[in-house]
């Protein structure tokens, strides 16, 4: 029975031919409309960039977290699949480009950026040796810093391994994680208090962190399963991927699903209670008008369809089922930072328009085309990981 | 041997993957009446018995939104229907601060009920024995290995060929499993004495850990620092303030919302005089009239005015409000009464609204009229 394929004889095969294509489809057309919408519009486009570079962020720091998380809790399962979080962390190296329109445009996006408004406000002038451009500006690129460093040191040594089999490598890379670990709690939740909760200066929650960490680390599971189940289906991976395989994944997503319901309610239900006008206005924001039916969808996106769709047995071992769910999670993802970010560009009624989508292919070639890029140059599978074998043969 | 009962023949596997190979094999051969045992739950087992789907999660799921119903059900009940209270500026029905609750009851009542069922139905409580307890074999697959027994119930049960089978799957350690002597005769005996007796025992640890706790143990330092807080507490005195009082008093010409001053004070001729009931005598002013006299005025009263107190002597029994006298007093002298008092009657005009005073008043006039209607009325 346990007719384990020898993956020492792993041969890299070219990605499927239309993924490529479609990648670099989505990348022009994505680029083209983006660049349209910085001479239409340059504040409500300076607003996409925003939430461009969060769920860009979210994928890239997200497929690293993964990639530590495997390395921590010593899982076997899904090594033979850790290059595909591998290459999609790579979109971390182009966080500081996609960064630049939102960073250059920061005086319409950011209130606190306004030193008038700031000197008449006791608030904003108390909270001003934190938020101001200088200090915004240091941190971005410390915490993006931080990321590309642990994820070279970490793809290094994982690439390193396919030719030298050194199991050494894997002591390393659990090392580098554990010191990784509170180094990305801290980086991702100022990362997501500054840009994201910084749009609504007055405003805090301090569990906003984990709401947005909620949110990353699902989408970033969701890319990585809908690959990994896509190209499996192709035969890229091996001849055994498992129902207990795509089992785990189902398992895990419906996890995090949940996680996040869990986290957003928590975020609601504090603020709802203790009921201070300078807390509650950001969900009385997102209660009017328009934002209304736009928050009761977030439930119903990002919480009640997957949860449903993933709830039975059977759904978390389906591949047509998992491919759809995650794809519909990432759409969620990007739902939810447009929940986030918008209200402050558009109080009232908003209704996505063309710029809002030109940013969302936009974002989707690019992690496509970095991920081909990636998959290009290197192997698909850690065939020198000494847990791949373990892995390939796990059951649950 | 010979004089033992045969109950089953087991074998052991090292890996997941040959206990499902070995389980889609035995299935496929016929055999009904076998059961595999692993460490953990082997995902893939179900498909490879063919075991038809558990009906537990349909106790789960029934007996868990009955709980998540009845929860909401009971909050709203009392919170909104019974005894409304406004907590926290929240509305009555206060769903946010439900979810919680409904969540906790939802996976309480679902957990438990499930784990009753199971041992209720599939263990067949009070059974708590079985042959394969207190074997080699079971001590093999509660920690590192695959096994299948294999019942000698079996209509197809043959110990040759069944030993011949598992040889043939590569099992190892193929050995019988005997009833014990204690699995044939037992008898289910609830209230064995042994049984009540430590269920006696534990409910006594069980209350008086908790008395202690809750009794004593709260008591202590550092359990009872939260106690002491340097905060006011409503009737209480307060270390805080230099007077000592915890209450309080608004500062001097604090004036409460809708306060307006009242002008006649110690002069009820004038009250009588200038002052006009603004209410017409609709049902709805007479009804908050009789709820406010009801709760108010009758204690002395009485609930017709009639002066008969439910006092008991321990208060002057006011006098009747029929008299000639208050009869041809105008509205306005009898408001000054509430809202001054008179002798002894205290004033009502902190319990209250003017417009409940005058409300009470059209009572009054009714009640009066009542006892002393005019020739029109009869008609
Ligand atoms: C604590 C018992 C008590 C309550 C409660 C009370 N009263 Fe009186 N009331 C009296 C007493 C005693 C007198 C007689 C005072 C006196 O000796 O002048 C009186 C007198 C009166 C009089 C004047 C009668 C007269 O003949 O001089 C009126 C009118 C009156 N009450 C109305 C009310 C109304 C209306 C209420 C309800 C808001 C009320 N009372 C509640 C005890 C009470």
């Amino acid at each position: 029975m346990s007719d384990s394929p020898d993956v020492f004889n792993y041969t890299k095969k070219e990605l499927p031919s239309n993924f490529i294509k479609f990648g670099y489809a989505a990348f022009v057309v994505g680029l083209v409309l983006v660049v349209l919408s910085l001479f239409v519009d340059n504040v409500r486009s300076a607003f996409s960039g925003v939430m461009l570079l969060m769920f860009v962020a979210s994928i890239g720091v997200g497929s690293l977290f993964w990639i530590v998380a495997e390395y921590l809790s010593g899982a076997v399962w899904s090594t033979p699949f850790r290059r595909v979080a591998e290459f999609l962390g790579a979109v971390l190296l182009v966080l500081p480009i996609i960064a630049l329109p939102a960073y250059f445009n920061m005086h319409d996006i950011f209130h606190w950026t306004h030193e008038e408004v700031v000197k008449t406000d006791h608030y904003l002038s108390a909270k001003a040796p934190y938020l101001n451009v200088s200090f915004f500006t240091i941190r971005t690129i410390v915490f993006i810093a931080i990321w590309v460093l642990f994820y070279f040191l970490i793809t290094r040594n994982s690439k390193l391994q396919d030719s030298t089999k050194d199991q050494n490598l894997t002591r390393k890379n659990i090392k580098l994680s554990a010191v990784f670990v509170p180094l990305f709690a801290l980086s991702i939740t100022f990362f997501a208090i500054d840009w994201l909760m910084s749009l609504e200066p007055h405003w805090f929650s301090t569990i906003f962190g984990v709401y947005y960490f909620s949110g990353t680390v699902l989408a970033a599971l969701a890319a990585i399963t809908y690959i990994v189940v896509t190209l499996s289906e192709k035969g890229y991976f091996f001849q055994g991927v498992k129902e207990d395989h795509y089992y785990s994944f189902g398992a895990l997503l419906f996890g995090f699903v949940n996680f996040w319901a869990y986290i957003a309610f928590s975020q609601f239900l504090l603020i709802w209670y203790a009921n201070l006008p300078e807390e509650t206005i950001w969900y009385l924001q997102r209660w009017e008008g328009y934002w209304m039916y736009f928050s009761i969808g977030l439930i119903i996106i990002h919480f009640v369809v997957p949860y449903f769709g993933l709830l039975a047995q059977p759904s978390k071992m389906s591949p047509k089922r998992l491919k759809f769910m995650s794809l519909w999670i990432l759409f969620a993802h990007f739902y939810d930072v447009m929940w986030i970010t918008m209200p402050t560009y558009q109080e009232f009624g908003y209704i996505p328009g063309w710029i809002e989508l030109g940013y969302a292919i936009f974002a989707i070639g690019l992690i496509l085309v970095i991920f081909n890029w990636k998959a290009g140059k290197e192997n698909l599978v850690p065939i020198g990981d000494p847990k791949l074998k373990r892995g390939i043969n796990f059951r649950l | 041997m010979s004089d033992k009962i045969l109950y089953s023949l087991t074998g052991l596997f090292d890996t997941p993957d040959e206990i499902i190979a070995a389980a889609k094999k035995v299935q496929a051969e016929g055999y009904t009446k076998y059961d595999v045992n692993t460490p953990y739950p082997v995902h893939g087992m179900d498909s490879a018995m063919k075991l038809p789907m558990s009906r537990l999660p349909y106790v789960a799921m029934v007996v868990g939104l009955t709980g998540m119903f009845l929860a909401l059900f009971f909050m709203w009940w009392t919170n909104s229907v019974d005894y409304p209270l406004v907590i926290g500026g929240k509305p009555y029905f206060a769903l946010p601060a439900y979810v919680p609750i409904m969540f906790e009851v939802t996976v309480l009542s679902a957990s438990i009920a499930t784990v009753v069922t199971m041992i209720a139905i599939v263990f067949k409580f009070p059974n708590n024995s079985h042959p394969l307890l207190d074997t080699e074999y079971m001590k093999h697959v509660s920690v590192d290995k695959y096994g299948i027994s294999i019942s000698a119930e079996d209509p197809k049960f043959n110990y040759e060929s069944v030993k011949s089978l598992l040889e043939s799957l590569g099992a190892k350690n193929i050995s019988p499993v005997y009833f014990k002597d204690e699995v044939i005769n037992f008898k289910p005996n609830t209230f064995e004495p042994k049984f009540v007796l430590s269920l006696i025992g534990l409910f006594i640890v069980v209350s008086g850990l908790t008395y202690v706790t809750l009794n004593k143990l709260m008591y202590l330092p550092p359990f009872d620092w939260m106690m002491e807080q340097s905060k006011v507490i409503a009737q209480e005195r307060s270390d805080v303030f230099e007077d000592g009082r915890g209450m309080r008093t608004p500062v001097e010409g604090t004036v409460a919302r809708g306060f307006l001053p009242y002008k006649y004070k110690d002069n009820p001729d004038a009250a009588g005089k200038f002052l006009v009931n603004p209410l017409p005598a609709t049902e709805e002013n007479l009804q908050v009239g009789e709820t406010k006299f009801d709760i108010y005025c009758s204690p002395c009263h009485g609930y017709l005015a009639e002066g008969d107190s439910r006092l008991k002597g321990q208060f002057p029994n006011p006098p009747s409000l029929h008299s000639a006298k208050v009869r041809n007093w105008s509205d306005g002298r009898i408001y000054h009464v509430i809202t001054e008092g008179q002798n002894a009657m205290p004033s009502y005009a902190y319990q209250l609204s003017r417009e409940e005073r005058w409300a009470i008043i059209l009572y009054i006039r009714a009640l009066q009229r009542s006892l002393n209607a005019k020739e029109s009325d009869l008609q």
